[in-house]
């Protein structure tokens, strides 16, 4: 049933979008007019930037997230109330403020500790998926940590190896198996956040539609290729990590 | 006593507001063999853990080869580099194979070359009798096996002490002897070695030093000899009928 109503759906669109032209407008992406494929070539150029605002703030928050889980595992009340703070204020702010802040607010502060850091547009987005999503990527490598029986980091212990040794080599490579899961998701929800870059100038995916809509005044059909553009880019991002969980073994159970 | 291995002096440890471990006194000489009985939860393994610095004590003193142990991570660090430590749970490291398993510690904490400590790791296989599993991993082991591997582990580091924390009580019955035969020879080659265990059996043959505990304290220590035959205390003489009847 479900099945069928998904289907039916972008069918729907299709037939009625070809059959009634008059309420469509489909030759504003028609690759095969000149001005379609201008128009197409200019929506798909976002892709870039959309890519590499993307990967670079998923692996900020990446290593981010993993230096502020490490103190969550520590047996002292300060470093847990350090890692606490940390995730609870972050992830209480909401993107599209703290977008704002840092890309208006921030230069401010630099420049009243005496610093002429500018911040574009590119590195703000980049700054502000990072920091946002570290407080959940933080949770999600305590959970994965944690996961991963007391025993493993004793023995560690009785054979001489410092905290660092222990995570590196014996912890981290048996949590990863179940960390890698939920940071794929946290990846997908970074790309479809990278869209709020638009606001504040990047010309990502978002903002090239959003500058067509004003210029071809065709909301429908753009916003509809942009939405495919944005399920393209997860559908291979979840397969990448298909791939990737079968070579670590992240697929198996136990 | 200048020789002493392990020295625990009126140790006192709280786990909250329960008293696990009161006034706890224990020598342990360099290559003695002493084995600690006794209920469970009257915190047999808890001595051991505080040994190796796994948990800490709250007051009292306990002395490893002439070392205090205290909260400088230092002497933590020592201490270990000294004492290895059998688990009952064995504790493989699981992503790893077994010879990844024996030079981890050896490589990253001793800083041996891969091949030094490859050739240490197979000396020790052979030692514990599985010589041809190097290259599997923990899980295609049986449990009497992987104890052993467990054993030449803490072995790759050459500790003055070992202990051991129930070593045979999650095994299946027809492996504790395989296990207990490798300790047997580690005991008769000089090993110190402080053994948790309740194998009676095991305790006869090598102990030089029978400690019976209940409820945090030790009640009882002396000879097998004596221990066995003769125990002085009720409470022992209760715990020993149980176990021995059978």
């Amino acid at each position: 049933m479900m099945k069928k109503a998904t289907l039916a759906l972008p069918l729907f669109l299709l037939v009625a979008g070809c059959s009634s032209s008059q309420t469509w407008g489909w030759y504003v992406i028609d690759p095969t007019t000149s001005s379609g494929w201008t128009n197409v070539k200019f929506l798909v150029s976002g892709m870039g930037a959309t890519i590499q605002i993307s990967l670079i703030a998923a692996v900020l928050s990446i290593v981010i997230g993993l230096l502020v889980a490490l103190p969550g595992l520590s047996e002292k009340r300060g470093w847990r109330l350090v890692n606490r703070v940390y995730v609870e204020f972050v992830r209480s702010i909401p993107l599209l403020p703290m977008l704002f802040w840092v890309f208006y607010g921030l230069p401010i502060v630099f420049q009243s500790m005496g610093m002429n850091i500018p911040i574009d547009p590119f590195w703000g987005a980049i700054i502000t998926l990072a920091i946002s999503d570290s407080a959940f990527t933080a949770e999600i490598y305590r959970a994965g940590i944690q996961s991963i029986a007391k025993g493993q980091s004793e023995a560690a212990q009785t054979i001489g190896l410092n905290y660092f040794q222990t995570m590196r080599y014996v912890i981290l490579p048996q949590a990863i198996r179940r960390i890698l899961p939920p940071l794929a998701n946290q990846f997908i929800y970074i790309v479809k956040m990278s869209a709020f870059a638009s606001v504040i100038g990047m010309q990502e995916l978002t903002r090239r539609a959003n500058e067509l809509v004003v210029t071809e005044y065709r909301p429908l059909e753009i916003y509809t290729l942009l939405i495919f553009e944005y399920l393209v880019l997860v559908l291979i991002i979840s397969a990448g990590v298909r791939w990737l969980e079968r070579r670590m073994g992240a697929d198996e159970r136990g | 006593m200048p020789d002493a291995a392990i020295e625990l002096v009126d140790v006192n440890k709280w786990y909250g507001t329960f008293h696990v471990l009161k006034d706890i006194n224990l020598t342990v000489q360099s290559g003695e063999k002493v084995v600690i009985c006794g209920p469970s939860g009257s915190g047999k393994s808890t001595v051991v853990r505080c040994i190796n610095q796994l948990e800490k004590h709250q007051n009292g003193t306990i002395r490893v080869d002439g070392v205090e142990l205290s909260d400088n991570p230092k002497s933590a660090a020592t201490i270990r580099s000294e004492v290895g430590m059998v688990f009952q749970q064995f504790n493989l490291f699981p992503h790893l194979t077994v010879l990844e398993n024996l030079t981890l510690g050896p490589i990253k904490a001793r800083g041996l070359s891969r091949k030094e400590a490859e050739d240490k790791a197979r000396h020790y296989l052979e030692r514990v009798h599985i010589p041809d599993q190097a290259d599997k991993r923990p899980v295609q082991l049986s449990g009497g096996q992987q104890q052993r591997v467990a054993i030449a582990r803490s072995l790759c580091m050459e500790p003055r002490v070992l202990l051991f924390d129930e070593p045979t009580s999650a095994l299946d019955p027809e492996m504790i002897s395989e296990v207990l035969d490798v300790m047997v020879e580690l005991a008769q080659e000089g090993m110190t070695m402080v053994v948790v265990t309740h194998e009676m059996g095991f305790a006869r043959k090598v102990a030089d030093n029978m400690v019976f505990m209940d409820a945090g304290e030790i009640v009882e220590q002396g000879k097998p000899e004596h221990f066995f035959t003769n125990p002085r205390s009720e409470r022992c003489q209760k715990f020993l009928s149980q176990i021995l009847q059978h």
